[in-house]
């Protein structure tokens, strides 16, 4: 199977999850790994971040654009990790990696899919501060980065 | 037919899912959510700003204008922020 997607709660090794897609890739010449991270800032502390999700649907939606992907930049696989749960800031909450025979390929597949994820994929960001929690909302940036691939 | 909520909406109506039997004239999921706000002010006012509601019919997004046809479950979800 070209294309595995992972939901779950538990935290993930990115590095360990690296090593284990890099054990396969004969006649590959480039292997592109991004992994999403909970972001705390001094100007914008968050104490933890919690994300709910719907998950027939997120992993249906996600298998898509892995599979679209695929076709459109002949990849030989990807693979999507995403977290749903609480989480702590540096904690990743996805991953994507893509294996290509060229590196143009692999990089382009894996913005790909993360440029649809992030307002295709139906996942809820909810931030709790010291001074409550809230839910995230869409930003207008993500949707002109998914734009760019209608094409 | 199950109606699920996710994110802030199922915070507002303090529902994740319930189960509702519209009437024949009831046709499309825009008439789905004008006869459930009609009966519900709390839905009324949930889904106040209706162009911010996402819709999925049996795990597929689909448009407000899409018929209900057949469906088992509507999905009413806020825009989405994963990744």
């Amino acid at each position: 199977m070209a294309v595995t997607v992972r939901l779950q709660a538990e935290p993930f090794d990115p590095g360990a999850e690296t090593n284990a897609f890099l054990t396969d890739t004969e006649g590959m010449g480039a292997a592109v790994t991004f992994t999403g991270l909970v972001r705390s800032t001094p100007g914008d502390p968050v104490q933890s971040l919690t994300l709910e999700h719907y998950p027939d649907l997120a992993q249906k939606q996600i298998e898509r654009f892995a599979e679209q992907a695929i076709k459109r930049f002949e990849l030989r696989n990807i693979i999507v990790i995403h977290r749903f749960g609480r989480m702590l800031p540096g904690e990743p909450i996805v991953q994507v990696m893509a294996l290509a025979a060229h590196r143009q390929a692999a990089f382009d597949g894996a913005n790909f899919v993360m440029d649809w994820l992030k307002t295709d994929a139906p996942f809820w960001k909810k931030e709790e501060t010291s001074e409550g929690q809230n839910w995230v909302e869409a930003r207008a940036a993500d949707d002109a980065a998914k734009e760019k691939w209608r094409k | 037919m199950k109606v699920l909520y996710f994110a802030w909406l199922r915070e507002r109506l303090n529902r994740g899912e319930e189960t509702v039997s519209p009437p024949a004239e009831v046709t499309t999921v825009a008439d789905l959510m004008d006869w459930m706000a009609s009966a519900d002010e709390g839905f009324a006012l949930a889904f106040e700003k209706r162009d911010l509601i996402k819709v999925a019919l049996d795990s597929e997004i689909v448009d407000h204008d899409a018929s209900l046809d057949g469906a088992e479950t509507v999905a009413f979800f806020p825009p989405m922020t994963g990744g």
